[in-house]
């Protein structure tokens, strides 16, 4: 555990892409075979199965400390992790044991069937066995999400000086559904890339955003347009008689959405499509409010199934009739999906259309529709382009329109989390609504941490209450909002939900009485169903 | 009539018609210490610790009116008895009793109860009112002994070295930076400083405390003296050109606020030593306890939640609103 603490502590403090590459494929190099495996589920979002929770964590912390809990989470909203403030509170260790980052995994596992006096037992021990260092990663393994600096691509580049193996192969390698628990790293690496797991997805291809003009991405004919949508990125498989349907985050979808299982007969094995989820109905996507509705469901009711059916806008073909097709021309890939999916003749296998148009002109004009059509934007992708693994430069962007935008007033502030914890960064704006302010969205991004640490100062000398760990501030300070989409809430006070809202500038020159009203909202809110509604 | 009474101008004694720490200019100022949100300028005349005299002059000016005082002397100020008490927060550093009519109350200014080496330790002095500050008044603040930091530190520059690197250390100017010269002189033999550590640091010198020497960094300083070298610079440099000539360096920040990782990880330092000058939370506790105080007023920190810490054992605790730290501030921090 301690080579794994030190790991986790060199990673979250540098700030140099080098040295924590040096660090990962050093551990790579030197640590235990079980334990590789398990850092690399880990630090590819493959969190071990919970088997206690937050709550008995924060129950039993009180216990073994004695402190209060409005103290616990004073303590909690200040430092902006649970884990960390855990084991900031316990008492020294007195009984140090050397065990490896596997065992304590393992032995949390086999909780799973435990009474919770012998879950409560087993953690209570293990703190008093664990160094500080230690016991923070300890936490963080049962509260999960280790998001402490490294990025996939990182792992994968470790992986690859340390294995020696192209990151490309490396990463298709270790994607998919494998236990931790299970294998081991080196029957991982050493599988072929096709074969093995039939459920395996192919990394997907991510596009930068284009910043300059098309123009500058030469003559058009090169260039495939298609719109842009906003839904879930996914990958549909056939292998051996078996559906799979992946997320882009990797997890395994296939029985949220029965509207696939059709595929499972239609399709030839040795299939992969890549494409978007999307609900979508009368030949138009839906608001992507409505494809939350199936988000994180295990069961679908007949109701949901009716208002938010679901269907697959397919963008390109990966592997066809079981060999791997990704090094083929884009052209040559297009071409082969097409004739597939008519083939299929199946309504929630839909092809994402190309966008016809010989001009850059034409296309920025075009563009301009892009929220008529449901659309963020429009992707550009080059003709003669191969399929690659991960964010690239070069073939692939993504031209996204212009967000909308509302002046506001900030009128509460909390702490934030992680790098961002005792400072203020989570705040929440209104519009006015005659003399009344409103509240209608939070932001945590979009400002500099030299804004933030001024922003921060100011809340400090200007909060008014305090409700917990929310301070509320005095309505004087201005901001622009982006965001994407904007759909009618009744959960929300101002009766609508925006989606991506973040800061886009201080309006320091921007008086109060001058930021927009609620009435300035609902006439965007109308907007955005008009469109809806003469797409559909 | 209350002995001190909080003031917009900062802690005031009726009777003595003085000052502790002012943040405005008055008549009479009694100083803490000599950091610049205790000692302020623009007050007619001002009285400290001995030792606090020079620090004094070095950064309000020497032409102030200051007189000095031995720890445990007692002066008269219109009846009233004033003395001044180790606070072991820095060099010179005192709480401040004050005594009318057989009441005491006593202010901390700043302090810490682990011995140092270089600040008179602290006392604990029994009164009927403490006025403490709460820097770090939640229970996650609790420190490693000095000597087990100072390890730490010792192994950081070694790996540095190994790596070819510089090893820089961010430390307040007053205080830390001397704390660290201190412990760090036998392992290491040769320090480089940032002119606002390397003056304070010939200021103590020619007043004769043994501390080591420091090589001021100036523009002709050769790149060559920087190879695996060990600097001391204040907080104020970080993020500034003047670091550039150190590269390659590895940044060490040394502050009680690196107990907390996102702390740590905002500030992109490359390592953090939760070394600090003021009381973690047991300290606070205990040297509550110590005074025997059956009132306690919390300054600057986490006041609220250590005022309401206390209220639950049954002492009558009170936050207030002073100028000194900046509640929970994290940059350009003296802690």
């Amino acid at each position: 555990m301690q080579q794994f603490s030190q790991l986790v502590k060199l990673l979250g403090n540098s700030t140099k892409t080098n040295e924590k590459l040096e660090a990962l494929s050093q551990y790579f190099a030197t640590a235990p075979a079980k334990d590789k495996t398990w850092v690399l589920a880990l630090f590819s979002g493959r969190r071990p199965k919970r088997t206690v929770n937050s709550t008995q964590l924060k129950t039993w912390c009180l216990q073994a400390t004695g402190l209060q809990e409005w103290l616990f989470d004073e303590c909690y909203h200040t430092v902006g992790d649970l884990a960390e403030t855990i084991s900031l509170l316990l008492p020294p260790l007195t009984q140090p044991m050397a065990a490896p980052l596997h065992y304590w995994l393992e032995q949390l596992q086999q909780l799973e069937q435990a009474t919770e006096a012998i879950k409560q037992q087993f953690i209570l021990n293990a703190w008093d066995q664990l160094d500080d260092g230690e016991r923070f990663v300890f936490n963080k393994l049962i509260t999960g999400g280790f998001r402490i600096g490294v990025s996939q691509k990182m792992m994968v580049n470790a992986l690859s000086r340390t294995y020696q193996i192209p990151p490309a192969t490396l990463s298709h390698m270790i994607s998919g559904n494998w236990n931790p628990g299970a294998v081991t790293i080196e029957e991982l690496l050493h599988q072929s890339t096709t074969g093995a797991d039939a459920s395996r997805p192919y990394p997907f291809f991510l596009a930068y955003a284009l910043e300059d003009t098309p123009a500058a991405l030469g003559d058009i004919a090169g260039w495939q347009a298609e719109w842009k949508w906003d839904g879930i990125r996914g990958q549909i498989i056939k292998r051996e008689d078996q559906l799979f349907v992946w997320s882009r985050g990797e997890e395994l979808i296939t029985d949220k959405f029965p509207e696939f299982a059709p595929l499972l007969t239609s399709l030839p094995n040795g299939t992969v499509i890549d494409g978007e989820i999307l609900t979508f109905a009368n030949g138009a996507p839906l608001p992507f409010q409505t494809l939350q509705t199936r988000i994180g469901r295990k069961n679908i009711t007949r109701k949901q199934l009716q208002e938010a059916p679901v269907a697959f806008l397919s963008y390109d073909l990966l592997e066809w009739e079981g060999t791997d097709i990704r090094e083929q021309p884009l052209a040559e890939r297009r071409q082969l999906l097409e004739t597939l999916v008519a083939a299929q003749q199946q309504p929630a296998l839909l092809l994402s259309p190309v966008i016809t148009c010989h001009t850059w002109e034409e296309l920025t004009a075009l563009r301009l529709q892009a929220r008529e059509k449901m659309s963020e934007g429009i992707m550009l992708k080059k003709r003669s382009a191969v399929y690659q693994v991960g964010r690239k430069r070069g073939d692939w962007w993504k031209w996204k329109i212009d967000p909308y935008t509302i002046d506001a007033v900030m009128i509460y502030a909390q702490k934030g989390h992680g790098r961002r914890s005792n400072l203020y960064t989570d705040y929440t704006f209104a519009v006015k609504d005659g003399d009344a302010l409103v509240p209608f969205t939070k932001a945590y991004s979009g400002l500099t941490d030299k804004e933030i640490a001024e922003l921060d100062n100011w809340i400090k000398r200007h909060s008014l209450e305090k409700f917990g760990p929310v301070r509320t501030v005095q309505a004087s300070q201005v901001f622009e909002i982006a965001f994407e989409g904007i759909a009618a809430s009744n959960r929300h006070k101002s009766g609508v939900a925006l989606r991506f809202p973040r800061i886009s500038r201080w309006r320091k020159d921007k008086p109060v009485a001058e930021i927009n009203t609620i009435e300035d909202l609902k006439a965007l809110l109308q907007l955005s169903q008009h469109q809806d509604g003469s797409s559909a | 009539m209350n002995v001190l009474q909080f003031t917009d101008k900062g802690i005031w004694c009726p009777a003595g018609d003085f000052y502790i720490d002012p943040w405005k200019p008055v008549q009479r100022a009694v100083i803490t210490h000599a950091h610049s949100d205790h000692a302020r300028w623009g007050s007619a005349h001002y009285l400290c610790q001995k030792e606090t005299v020079p620090l004094l002059q070095l950064r309000l000016g020497a032409d102030i009116s200051v007189q000095g005082m031995d720890y445990g002397e007692m002066l008269s100020i219109n009846g009233v008895r004033v003395s001044l008490h180790p606070a072991g927060h820095i060099i010179g550093s005192a709480q401040v009793r004050v005594e009318q009519n057989g009441e005491v109350w006593v202010a901390s200014g700043d302090y810490k109860l682990e011995q140092d080496g270089i600040s008179a330790p602290f006392e604990p002095v029994r009164c009927h009112t403490f006025i403490t500050e709460s820097t770090f008044g939640l229970p996650v603040y609790r420190w490693q002994p000095q000597q087990q930091i100072i390890t730490d530190i010792n192994r950081w520059i070694y790996e540095n070295q190994q790596a070819g690197k510089a090893s820089v250390l961010l430390a307040y100017s007053l205080g830390k930076a001397q704390r660290l010269l201190h412990s760090l002189q036998d392992t290491v033999p040769h320090f480089l400083a940032h002119g606002a550590i390397a003056n304070v640091n010939e200021l103590l010198r020619n007043n004769g405390y043994p501390l080591p020497l420091v090589e001021r960094i100036t523009p002709e300083t050769p790149k060559s003296a920087f190879k695996n070298a060990v600097v001391m610079a204040p907080p104020s440099a970080d993020d500034t050109v003047w670091m550039r000539r150190f590269q390659p360096y590895s940044l060490g920040v040394c502050s009680g606020w690196m107990q907390v990782r996102g702390n740590m990880r905002r500030r992109n330092a490359d390592a953090g030593f939760a070394l600090s000058d003021h009381a973690d939370w047991k300290g606070l506790l205990s040297a509550v306890d110590a005074t025997g105080a059956e009132q306690v007023y919390a300054t600057h920190g986490f006041s609220s939640v250590f005022a309401r810490y206390l209220q639950e054992k049954g002492i009558a605790a009170k936050e207030v609103t002073t100028a000194y730290g900046e509640e929970e501030i994290i940059t350009n921090t003296e802690s």
